[in-house]
């Protein structure tokens, strides 16, 4: 499986592809037989909550840490570190030098996977004026703010242009416009040409930037797929307001529907959209709006995760 | 290059550039004039209290020419031991009754006596709160010998080139000194690199480095970018060194023998030995690093590897002047003394040959630690969770 892994990311099919993967920590068992596949050139997002086996996933594939069992395929290698030069990566917590320059970080980052050290503070130069933060290429880290200091890390993360772009909770600490300015560098960098993987706990990125996600919970893939595939999984719910409060129509909503307000909600019978009208209008429903929703990932998630899981994708514990 | 080489150089230049560019490198390079400063400070103070000291003082019943001649010989008995006699002698002008005067000397608190010596060229008599074989009783019956002998020849003195017995002592000062030296430095460096690994685990630098490269080149690095600090440190501190011998003592270091192998050889070899000795010890600290996320937990763990090296520079001090002992050939067996040995032996005793035997020795068991290390940094480096329960644990729960 693993030489076909390996074949189809020559091919230029797969970035990334990992198969049964486990890692264990003493008695512990973080990552339980993982297998997923990140085609070339998508965004593809790692979601579940905080201590699902996520980062220690991500880190199993970047070559940090060695799997208990299972194999893995990075860009065409079995040894991810044979691929290191082609790989940014971003980890959850971030880590740069206070008392180094931020261009001198930055190209510090490329050397690290192979760029010359010239080259590399001319780039920082460039993405730092492009970032808005060409004043302080001269200026040690430690006089950053937090949201700098994360901007800085994450060019040095591209600085030495990877094929692969591996982001470990990247949104996490941003105000709101940074978080918005992150996603459309993610997107630039996808439209290049990069595979972006990366985790995260909000459903809402991962919505927006994703072409693909896996879901993980406990250490488990509880669904790996295209999102639309996610959503899927679920029938579409429509939302339902009637003149009438009662009469014949009221036969045609199904069992398991609720009453809010004066909205009734339920799940698209399989017959479809025809029928469910043709039945309400002659039932006497006096329909006065319907609504028919795509369900959304976050309410896949809960179908796939579970209640407890989204719960804690919604509040978003800190760690 | 190599990429695990390349990788190295990459880490080892940035660590290299951070420590000498730093602030901390300017203490590092004045560390040692502490010492100094605290050794000329307290010297000077100790000098000074001693020379307010109290003395013992005698009165000498006597005539004054008398009297001037036991000054003179107690002067003279002075300048020969190198140091000021504990006695101080006080003179009195005989009056009256011997005994009574004796008497009301000691009981006077005006002269403050601790004895009283009557009759010096005569019939000499020392009395007072003293032992017949004490140090005061010693030392006038040495001034009352010097005064009363006749005067002799005086004595001719011819200087040689040193002697077999001068040039072992000043070899196994020599010999000391290199061994101090590099139990020192090896110990400042070693936590140096500790420190600084403790400090990209906290900054969580570490994972982006492990992301990067392989890591055993970080820990290669590391090590060997301290390294080659401390040969700037040493250079620093031996162009130093020689300035001020050659300024201070207006050339005459030249006269100190020089250490057996040579003084070329033997710097070269402390250098070598110095390295040995850094990268033994360094290996052990940085996989110390490796396991412990806090200071405190370093403190912990280093601790014993501390001891131990103290207790290994207290037995490479054994073979200082014994280079040929079973104690000193163990020690140069030993690969955790044998660079503090070897170093001694250098001072001491001409051959090369055991030195290139003992470098490969030390080289081949720094493979051995190195590797060794290396490997357990990786297993525990990106480790942050609790301490793995071990099964003596276990079993005790």
């Amino acid at each position: 499986m693993l030489r076909q892994a390996v074949s189809d990311a020559q091919s230029g099919k797969w970035a990334v592809e990992a198969s049964d993967l486990t890692k264990d920590f003493g008695d512990t068992r973080a990552v339980d037989g993982v297998t997923l596949g990140v085609p070339t050139g998508s965004i593809y997002g790692l979601l579940g909550p905080n201590g699902a086996g996520k980062t220690t996933t991500l880190r199993i594939l970047l070559g940090i840490i060695d799997p208990s069992s299972g194999t893995r395929s990075v860009l065409g290698h079995e040894r991810p570190l044979d691929a290191a030069q082609e790989i940014g990566y971003l980890p959850e917590e971030r880590g740069l030098y206070p008392a180094m320059h931020c261009r001198d970080a930055i190209a510090f980052m490329g050397a690290l996977r192979g760029l010359p050290l010239g080259e590399g503070r001319r780039r920082a130069d460039e993405l730092l004026a492009g970032h808005g933060l060409g004043d302080w290429a001269r200026k040690p880290i430690r006089s950053l703010s937090k949201g700098m200091a994360q901007t800085v890390q994450l060019l040095g993360t591209i600085v030495h242009r990877p094929r692969l772009l591996v982001l470990d909770e990247p949104f996490a600490g941003l105000d709101a416009i940074n978080q918005a300015r992150l996603e459309e560098l993610i997107r630039r960098q996808a439209r290049n040409g990069v595979t972006i993987i990366f985790s995260t706990h909000v459903i809402a990125h991962a919505e927006r930037l994703c072409e693909r996600i896996a879901i993980i919970a406990k250490g488990k893939v509880a669904f790996e797929g295209a999102v639309d595939e996610a959503r899927a999984k679920l029938r579409p719910i429509v939302r339902l307001r009637t003149r009438s409060q009662n009469g014949p129509w009221r036969n045609t909503i199904p069992a398991g529907a609720r009453h809010e307000g004066k909205e009734w909600i339920f799940e698209l019978p399989e017959s479809g959209p025809e029928p469910l009208l043709k039945a309400l209008i002659d039932g006497g429903a006096g329909i006065e709006t319907l609504a028919i929703e795509r369900p959304g990932l976050h309410d896949a998630f809960v179908a796939i995760a579970g209640d407890k899981a989204a719960a804690e994708m919604v509040q978003g514990p800190a760690k | 290059m190599s990429r695990l080489l390349r990788s190295a150089w990459v880490i080892g230049r940035r660590d290299f550039t951070a420590t000498v560019f730093s602030k901390a490198f300017i203490f590092f390079l004045i560390g040692p004039l502490f010492p100094v400063l605290l050794g000329a400070m307290f010297g000077g103070i100790g000098a000074r209290v001693a020379s307010q000291a109290e003395q013992p003082r005698v009165a000498v019943i006597a005539s004054a020419s008398e009297f001037a001649k036991l000054a003179a010989a107690r002067s003279q008995l002075g300048d020969a031991m190198g140091d000021r006699p504990g006695v101080e002698l006080v003179s009195v002008a005989p009056a009256g009754d011997p005994q009574a005067q004796v008497a009301s000397l000691l009981a006077s608190r005006r002269h403050s006596v601790v004895a009283v010596l009557s009759s010096p060229f005569d019939q000499p008599h020392l009395t007072g709160a003293v032992d017949r074989d004490g140090t005061i009783a010693g030392q006038v019956g040495l001034m009352l010998g010097a005064a009363r002998a006749p005067p002799t020849a005086p004595l001719e003195v011819v200087s040689t080139a040193p002697s077999s017995g001068s040039v072992d002592r000043t070899r196994a000062i020599t010999a000391q000194t290199g061994q101090m030296i590099l139990f020192f430095l090896t110990i400042i460096l070693a936590g140096m690199t500790l420190s600084q690994l403790i400090e990209e685990k906290s900054n969580k630098v570490i994972e982006v480095l492990a992301a990067a490269v392989p890591i055993e080149s970080i820990f290669v690095g590391k090590l060997f970018a301290m390294l080659v600090t401390s040969l700037v440190g040493i250079a620093v501190w031996l162009g130093v060194g020689i300035a001020g011998v050659a300024i201070f003592t207006h050339g005459a270091a030249g006269a100190i023998p020089a250490p057996a192998v040579g003084t070329a050889a033997f710097l070269v070899l402390t250098l070598v030995y110095f390295a040995m000795n850094y990268l033994l010890l360094g290996s052990v600290f940085l996989s110390i690093g490796a396991q412990a996320s806090t200071v405190r937990e370093v403190q912990t763990l280093s601790m014993p590897v501390t001891v131990a090296q103290v207790l290994i520079f207290g037995f490479a001090a054994l073979a200082v002047g014994s280079a040929d002992s079973p104690m000193a050939i163990a020690g140069a067996v030993f690969p955790l003394s044998s660079p503090l040995v070897m170093v001694a032996r250098a001072a001491e005793m001409p051959e090369l040959w055991p030195h290139l035997v003992a470098i490969v020795w030390q080289a081949l068991w720094i493979g051995i630690v190195v590797w060794v290390s290396a490997r357990l940094f990786r297993r525990t480096v990106l480790k942050s969770g609790p301490v793995k329960r071990r099964w003596w644990r276990k079993s005790a729960a």
